[in-house]
């Protein structure tokens, strides 16, 4: 029971009922479809860049509440950043749902989605966007899949 | 002895069908604290004890290769195996064990018939017939065989409820259909097709039918002399076997037309650089060691099904799929998907404000275990707009009490998710 309070924390449960950045970004620079073909679930990433920063950022799509949220929080924190400093946190999620490692304390809110290490067979759903975001930074292709 | 002691046997097939759980060791434990109560037969059914047991003799005492040596451990395996493949044959009502393949499994099966009968037979122009509740298994070994040979896959629509739209179905098969494809009872779904009259409608058109029946196994029992389809696959472990082992039943007549599968040990008479001889059916299509103890194993999970009464089996699942859809459309929000008349104790839904994994987590730790996800039939997800589902399946071992665990973990997931 503790254990599924940490998977669905109250930031996690609250970014699902109301994503931030939700919807289409006219105009983006790079827009990646993300899907989990384990789940079904599919999401399109929009990003727009301007002075090496994201200058805006926007995702839609249907999925799970751990995969929503993540996409969700994603957003909120990378909008503004340097591209540099998204990928830097890319890894750092990356290691934190893989499990390596204590959760850095930087990651602040971010550490919620630390409760899916518990659910190994969720992690792909807490990674969609962020994989959709690493995608849409190197620009290197315009599909991304969890498999 | 007095006469009053006898086998139970002789006293005829078990009709208690709640008496049953008992038998499967695995439903015993606690999972994340709570007792299992396990919801996912359609992606595989527990094993009772007397497979349990088969299993392990047949590893401890009996451990070689088949058909090969004089050696007793051999003959000792030869004769376990041949003889799970006559309580196959005996249990399907096929006219002789050269027409049981056994193989990993009704994928295999599928890929078989697909690429030996399929390659061998369809030419440009010509249609493979299938449905739109099929497994991604029964779609993709087709698409796999058209592309080879320039063959059309056809999908037959299916309704609103998820059942097979028959005139449509009989508007789609023609001169150019050579081969219909279509599940028994749809795993996403549960719907049961009308196997009769389908076969009757293709063999009239002059196709071939393969019947996929891994979902029927656990639940009906194909005869496949009176249904007259020419080949029925399925696998052992959504029968209460184990995974890796399957069978193919195929017509004799066809299989002994058909080329071979794979190459290698066992489906060869004689072997020199120049010419191969195959062997005799049904070794021409086992190519390699097979799965012995797999086969063992469902050769003893036939003789449990045997034992049992299906009408009291049919009459159980029943009231379980009529009580659990009851309880599971009152919950608020709730949608049914998969509402045919005729249904295999499959139990598809949506919450609208649950997503399906999320529903997946949350029962899961309540000790309730159910599939969620596309159930390997995108293409029934698509027909009815969901990405998802969740699916509680039913096994002869699950009882009222199962369900309730279910809705106690899906109101707690409405109440965290509200």
């Amino acid at each position: 029971m503790n254990e599924l309070r940490e998977l669905y924390r109250e930031v996690i449960l609250d970014h699902n009922r109301s994503p931030r950045n939700f919807g289409e970004l006219e105009n983006a620079d790079r827009v990646v479809e993300g899907v989990n073909p384990l789940c079904g679930d599919r999401m399109t990433l929009y990003v727009k860049l301007g002075d090496g920063r994201i200058a805006d950022i926007k995702f839609k799509g249907t999925g799970c509440a751990i995969s929503v949220a993540s996409s969700s929080l994603m957003t909120e924190r990378v909008k503004g950043a340097t591209v540099e400093e998204s990928m830097r946190l890319f890894e750092q999620i990356h290691d934190m749902l893989t499990g390596h490692g204590a959760v850095p304390e930087s990651l602040d809110k971010l550490a919620a989605l630390g409760g899916v290490r518990e659910y190994p067979a969720r992690v792909k759903c807490a990674s969609l966007g962020w994989h959709a975001l690493k995608t849409a930074l190197s620009g290197e292709n315009d599909r991304v899949s969890t498999e | 002895m007095s006469a009053s002691a006898a086998k139970p046997e002789q006293l005829g097939k078990i009709t208690d069908i709640g008496s049953l759980r008992s038998r499967f060791p695995a439903l015993a434990q606690r999972v994340r604290g709570k007792p299992l109560a396990y919801l996912d037969n359609a992606a595989s059914s527990q094993c009772p004890d007397v497979v349990l047991d088969a299993m392990l003799e047949q590893q401890r005492s009996n451990h070689a290769n088949v058909h090969r040596g004089v050696h007793t451990l051999s003959e000792r395996a030869t004769e376990a195996y041949e003889g799970a493949r006559e309580k196959v044959r005996a249990y399907l009502n096929a006219s002789g064990t050269d027409e049981i393949v056994f193989t990993r499994g009704t994928t295999e099966s599928i890929n078989l018939v697909a690429a030996s009968l399929g390659g061998a037979l369809l030419r440009e122009g010509d249609e493979v017939l299938i449905t739109h509740m099929e497994h991604h298994s029964n779609i993709i070994p087709w698409q796999l065989v058209c592309e080879r040979t320039g063959a059309r896959l056809v999908p037959a629509p299916i309704t609103d409820n998820g059942e097979l739209d028959l005139t449509a179905f009989e508007r789609l098969l023609t001169e150019r259909t050579r081969i219909v494809a279509v599940a028994h009872v749809s795993n996403a779904l549960g719907t049961v097709n009308p196997l009769e009259r389908i076969i009757e409608l293709a063999h009239a058109a002059g196709a071939r039918v393969l019947v996929d029946g891994a979902q029927a196994m656990a639940h009906l029992r194909p005869d496949v002399a009176a249904l007259d389809c020419d080949f029925y696959a399925f696998s052992g472990h959504k029968m209460f076997a184990p995974t890796g082992i399957g069978v193919l039943y195929g017509k004799r007549a066809l299989l002994d037309r058909m080329p071979p599968y794979q190459g290698g040990g066992e489906m060869i008479l004689s072997v020199s650089f120049e010419k191969t001889v195959y062997n005799a059916l049904p070794y021409k299509f086992e190519a390699g060691t097979p799965n012995i103890t797999g086969a063992v194993a469902l050769g003893a999970a036939v003789d449990f099904l045997d034992g049992i009464d299906f009408d009291a089996l049919a009459a159980h699942e029943h009231d379980l799929l009529t009580y659990a859809t009851e309880r599971v459309a009152a919950l608020p929000g709730a949608r049914i998907i998969g509402t045919a008349e005729h249904k295999a104790a499959v139990l598809s839904f949506v919450l609208d404000r649950v997503h399906a994994h999320d529903v997946g987590t949350v029962v899961d730790s309540e000790g309730v275990a159910i599939r969620t996800g596309h159930h390997c039939a995108m293409p029934v997800m698509e027909r009815f707009g969901v990405p998802a589902t969740a699916r509680a399946s039913f096994a002869l071992y699950n009882n009222r009490d199962d369900v309730d665990r279910l809705i106690v973990g899906l109101e707690r997931a409405l109440e965290m998710f509200s």
